[in-house]
């Protein structure tokens, strides 16, 4: 097997990479699901969900590595960039390589990065560069579908039972410390902002705590204390979860180097 | 509050689903599902149901809503109709301007 070198420096690049590990990462967790969900019906809708962030990622991965090898770059393609990097160079934020917990941790996770999705695509669509446009002019209607379908789900399970809300607030708990790290902003985003590629990750957390604030109201759930620690995924710094997550999502194309279907 | 603590039911209640299809005039049943409630029900219409591009409108509704003819009276309610042929409109010339009736 070729070793490809798949490091990925360009500013722009990175800057796409992140967005588009996000998604890759997240996708996979739901895709967990699959089979697993409490009833059929959101079994299919968790799938759904998984398939669109899927979407997402295929198209800012193949993007991303355009702009690598427009840079003078190695030209890598999407399978390339999801199969065959490390994982300290994956650049999602520790949050979407938490394992799927249970339903009301991952309701309110898929809450948590759909609000963050909607405001950060709704301002990709005014990207310098066209066919990161294009990307988020899809996108934005998907993310817009997953947003309610969570926010529904945190609505009914946080003002429900006894055991939901006491699931939801653990949830809650356990997820939030992982939230500082969507809206940490460093020179990669500097560059992004100053090129137009996209807007400093910063810019989205006045758009992400109104969003939250109301669907937590409307839950009677309390929002949890805000926590210093920022952790650093999108530098490459994961969690002891992301490794194991790797070796199942890139297993079948580290076992068999450049199959297809 | 749920239907399910209004209810006390252990299970979510059903719902029928009718698509409407990009090209089609009329909602069409297309089949059922479980739902807690209706803004739910209609959510889990969309991804059990138009995931293929199915539809363009959906109406859920609460399958306890439907009244059913009972299938025990069957021959009662529709074998009367077998031998009146002359409802249909076959047996009088319509006027040819009129083409297809």
């Amino acid at each position: 097997m070729t070793k490809v070198s798949n490091v990925v420096d360009d500013a722009g690049a990175q800057y796409l990479l992140r967005l588009g590990d996000a998604c890759l990462v997240l996708s996979h967790r739901l895709s967990e699901w699959c089979g697993h969900a409490p009833m059929l019906e959101e079994d299919l809708a968790l799938g759904n969900i998984a398939l669109d962030l899927l979407g997402q990622a295929r198209a800012l991965l193949t993007r991303a590595g355009q702009l690598q090898a427009q840079a003078g770059g190695p030209a890598l393609d999407e399978d390339q960039l999801a199969y065959l990097r490390e994982e300290r160079h994956f650049l999602n934020p520790v949050l979407m390589e938490l394992p799927r917990g249970d339903f009301a941790f991952t309701q309110t996770r898929n809450l948590m990065v759909a609000c963050w999705l909607l405001p950060l695509w709704d301002r990709l669509r005014a990207s310098s560069d066209a066919e990161v446009a294009a990307i988020a002019g899809k996108a934005v209607k998907e993310v817009q579908y997953h947003q309610q379908h969570a926010a529904d789900w945190v609505v009914r399970l946080g003002d429900g039972t006894e055991e939901s809300t006491r699931r939801m607030q653990a949830a809650l708990a356990q997820l939030w410390p992982y939230v500082g790290e969507l809206f940490a902003s460093d020179d990669i985003d500097a560059a992004a902002q100053a090129s137009g590629l996209g807007p400093s990750w910063a810019e989205l957390r006045d758009d992400w705590d109104s969003a939250m604030a109301a669907v937590l109201a409307e839950a009677k759930l309390p929002r949890p204390q805000d926590t210093p620690h920022v952790y650093a995924g999108r530098r490459g710094v994961h969690s002891e979860h992301m490794g194991h997550m790797l070796s199942t999502m890139q297993m079948l194309q580290r076992t068999y180097p450049g199959g297809v279907w | 509050m749920s239907i399910n603590q209004q209810t006390g039911a252990q299970e979510w209640p059903l719902w029928e689903v009718f698509v409407r299809s990009k090209a089609g005039l009329d909602h069409k049943h297309c089949g059922s599902l479980h739902a807690p409630d209706a803004p739910m029900a209609l959510q889990m219409a969309r991804d059990v149901y138009t995931r293929r591009q199915e539809g363009v409108s959906i109406w859920v509704v609460p399958s306890s809503a439907i009244v059913a003819s009972d299938p025990g009276e069957k021959s009662m309610y529709f074998d009367p109709m077998e031998d009146k042929v002359y409802r249909h409109p076959t047996f009088y010339d319509l006027p040819k301007e009129l083409d297809h009736m």
